[in-house]
């Protein structure tokens, strides 16, 4: 079966501390928009952290087309996260963090719908805005590996107008290479206006 | 309450080398705050928002330089009336617990907020503060790690509430939070104008900025583009004065959900005339020869030479 | 309608060059001009001042002879030039090694965690446990003194303040959101290591590297001093120092206050050196 599916997912930092995640099921077609709401913020990001192979869950699994998600090589299942400032090395330049998602380099057009102009690419992340900054985050998950996108809160921060390109740019590329997004969000008239189907977290 | 004149802020950049490059980040920004109302300031990253409320506190950097001029209460506010009235008449509501000592109680530290404030009886203003803000007493010896979202978001209200600060700049204080959080945070500042005194809130987010200002001053790359009433932002914004305002209206997902193509011009690459001459969809040649000035139109102000 | 005057788009304008930068990089370059005249100046003075020359025994500073004389007549300013020399090679040998340990041991520390991470902190935390200079004296005399022991005493007394940078360096980037990220883009861990942390680790090191220099010659010159050190016959500062102390009541002061106050300029200057280049290097004030 061609998806993403997490099955039975619980997790906990300590081994007898509180648990963060329980008994979770999700599952994530190609080519669906998927939004996940809900009322803890930590465990969302948590789940999202998981189904992008970044933490190991605690009791259940992640599969990908049946099989465990690969530790090695480009993963294709890849996280956006909320705070770009983060999730860049600051002290790469801008073309280094854009190249590491890809194995050549990113299509000129993908750059041109995410309005990433070619005078960032030589700066550094301090010189570069939160919105800036996270248009590159997109573009560098969006390498030729990746079929699934987790996107954390990746607009929250963000003004509308940059959220809508953002977006809009997004989901354009999800429509073209049939990719399973997972849209992480409070925002209701967002995920209203863009997904499929609705999740909310339990608990 | 607040009143800012023509402010501009450079900074002076060292671009790879010994050279000194001088950035001008806020041009020509007016704004008018008084007191028993919320003005929101909107705008994206980038735009100087932030810079506004660090210069009207006095504590930009080192490489900064300030033009223009601000009175506050009616009188100028100089270097050294800033240092005065910094967290006794102005307060900051900080934007996160990090602005926060990490290691001590924080019932401690509104305590001393109180005392730097000028409040005669510290302690007693704390529990009444608490009292007000539903925090409960033992929160008074938490650190702020321990402390969650919501109760986070209490304190640092508290430290700017619990003097007797007529200006309350509240600096994005609803980043990525969760919606109840939000909504309650925002409610404290309704709260603190309609007890008289004058608001500043700094955000991004349009919702957040509708649910408790009077008014909205937009802000695009570093200087005042419209000053609207909260009102006006309805329907298809037609209300709506510059095209900036009426493009992040339709830009919602619950509106259109379509962007303006395009992005804010760098301070070190503003185009001569009208900032927002490159993604304007009105733009004709005049707009080139001179940045407009901010006039006032239908009960608001607005910098655009074709607003009507 | 008012239209104002447009304020033309900011050209990049430079200021001459006075600011703080230039400054800084001034200092650095002065500070780095001075060890090289005292390598230098060592080298073009050579041994001819070493000689005894009874003759002219304990002469005050003179135009002959700036530094002035000692008993035996051998002319103080090359004694202490050359003196400064020896110091600062050992000085930076000595620094260097203890500056490579304790990168290599913070790094394994940090990257391999878990025993070898708990291991390596006790020990840090034991070396700084001990008082230092004892330590430093036991492992000098051990080695039988000599510029060998010197170095392996101040390398072995050292390493573990940096090792403690660099570690803290090493985990802060392995925690990151962008490392962890790098791993999902198909990086190995030697990858990451290499391009994610070496960019960290690099201004770190070099200012902990610069800052140990001082300790590291000061150390030398202590050591010299109380004759654990270097031998007597080569003029090192410590060794020109503890024959001054035995002159101390004669009035030749010449032979103990231009030595010592030496010392403390090349010590100073390192100081200076370092923070400048701390300076420069770190985001926050690198704007100023």
């Amino acid at each position: 079966m061609t998806m993403l599916e997490a099955h039975s997912i619980a997790f906990r930092y300590q081994p007898h501390g509180s648990w963060v995640l329980r008994d979770i099921d999700l599952h994530l077609k190609p080519g669906e928009i998927v939004g996940l709401s809900g009322p803890s913020g930590r465990g969302k990001t948590t789940l999202a952290k998981i189904l992008a192979g970044l933490l190991n869950a605690t009791q259940g699994q992640v599969s990908l087309d049946g099989r465990p998600l690969p530790q090695r090589g480009h993963c294709p299942v890849q996280l956006i996260l909320q705070n770009p400032e983060l999730a860049v090395n600051p002290r790469w330049h801008i073309s280094q963090i854009l190249q590491e998602g890809y194995d050549t380099a990113p299509q000129p057009q993908l750059l041109q719908s995410l309005s990433i102009e070619t005078g960032w690419l030589s700066r550094w992340p301090n010189e570069l805005s939160g919105g800036e900054l996270q248009r590159i985050a997109v573009a560098r998950a969006l390498g030729p590996h990746t079929r699934y996108i987790i996107a954390d809160e990746i607009t929250t921060m963000l003004d509308a107008i940059t959220q809508a390109q953002i977006w809009q740019s997004l989901l354009e590329q999800a429509r073209l290479r049939n990719l399973g997004v997972l849209v992480i969000s409070h925002d209701a008239p967002l995920l209203a206006r863009m997904c499929h189907r609705l999740v909310t977290m339990p608990e | 309450m607040l009143t800012v004149e023509n402010l501009s802020v450079t900074f002076s950049m060292y671009n790879d080398g010994l050279r000194q490059q001088q950035l001008v980040v806020i041009t020509d920004l007016d704004l008018e705050i008084n007191a028993g109302e919320v003005v929101a300031v909107l705008g994206s990253s980038g735009s100087g928002k932030s810079l506004l409320a660090h210069a009207v506190l006095g504590i930009l950097p080192n490489n900064a330089s300030v033009g223009g001029t601000m009175m506050f209460a009616g009188e100028p506010l100089t270097t050294q009336r800033q240092a005065q009235l910094r967290g006794k008449q102005i307060a900051l509501i900080p934007q996160s617990v990090g602005y926060l000592d990490p290691l001590m109680p924080v019932g401690q530290q509104v305590a001393r907020a109180a005392q730097l404030s000028g409040v005669s009886q510290p302690q007693q203003a704390v529990r009444q503060t608490f009292n007000r803000y539903s925090l409960a007493d033992r929160v008074r010896n938490m650190l702020p790690f321990q402390l969650s979202g919501g109760m986070a978001r209490r304190i640092l209200v508290s430290t700017a509430a619990i003097g007797q600060a007529q200006l309350i700049i509240a600096d994005e204080p609803t980043p990525g939070l969760h919606p109840d959080v939000v909504a309650e945070t925002l409610r404290h500042l309704r709260e603190l104008a309609d007890s008289g005194k004058a608001v500043m809130l700094i955000t991004h987010d349009i919702q957040a900025a509708l649910a408790v200002a009077d008014r909205v001053a937009v802000f695009y790359a570093g200087t005042t583009v419209e000053v609207a009433r909260a009102t006006d932002f309805a329907g298809d914004g037609q209300a709506l004065r510059h095209p900036y305002t009426q493009a992040l209206w339709r830009a919602l997902p619950q509106n259109d959900f379509t962007p303006l193509p395009g992005v804010q011009p760098a301070p070190n690459a503003l185009p001569s005339g009208c900032l927002f001459l490159d993604r304007c969809p009105l733009k004709t040649s005049m707009c080139e020869v001179e940045r407009p000035a901010l006039r006032s139109l239908r009960g608001g102000a607005v910098r655009c030479i074709h607003a009507t | 309608m008012k239209l104002t005057l447009a304020t033309p788009a900011t050209p990049a304008r430079s200021t001459p060059v006075f600011n703080r930068r230039s400054k800084t990089m001034l200092t650095i370059g002065l500070c780095l001009a001075c060890f090289v005249a005292v390598l230098i100046g060592a080298a073009a003075l050579g041994d001819a001042g070493l000689q005894s020359s009874l003759r002219e025994r304990n002469l005050s500073p003179a135009l002959a002879h700036p530094f002035g004389t000692d008993w035996l007549g051998r002319d103080m300013l090359t004694r202490v030039v050359q003196g400064l020399s020896l110091s600062l090679k050992v000085g930076l040998l000595a620094a260097s090694v203890a500056a490579v340990i304790g990168a290599v041991l913070g790094t394994l520390s940090a990257t391999l965690g878990g025993v070898v991470d708990t291991v390596i902190t006790w020990i840090i935390d034991v070396f700084f446990s001990l008082p230092h200079l004892v330590l430093l004296i036991l492992i000098a005399f051990a080695m039988g003194g000599g510029i060998n022991g010197v170095i392996v005493a101040v390398a072995l007394t050292h390493w573990p303040s940096l090792a403690r940078i660099v570690r803290a360096e090493v985990l802060q980037v392995r925690q990151s959101d962008y490392a962890q990220l790098s791993f999902k883009f198909g990086k190995s861990p030697l990858w990451v290591a290499w391009h994610h942390m070496r960019p960290h680790v690099i201004p770190q090191f070099i200012v902990g590297l610069i800052l140990l220099f001082p300790h590291a010659i000061l150390h030398e010159a202590g050591l010299s001093f109380i004759g654990i050190g270097i031998s007597p016959n080569v003029p090192a500062i410590g060794v020109i120092l503890s024959e001054a102390m035995r002159y101390l009541a004669t009035g030749y002061w010449w032979l103990g206050v231009l030595p010592g106050l030496m010392l403390l300029i090349l010590v100073k200057t390192f100081d200076v050196l370092g923070e400048n280049v701390r300076h420069l290097l770190d985001p926050k004030t690198s704007q100023d």
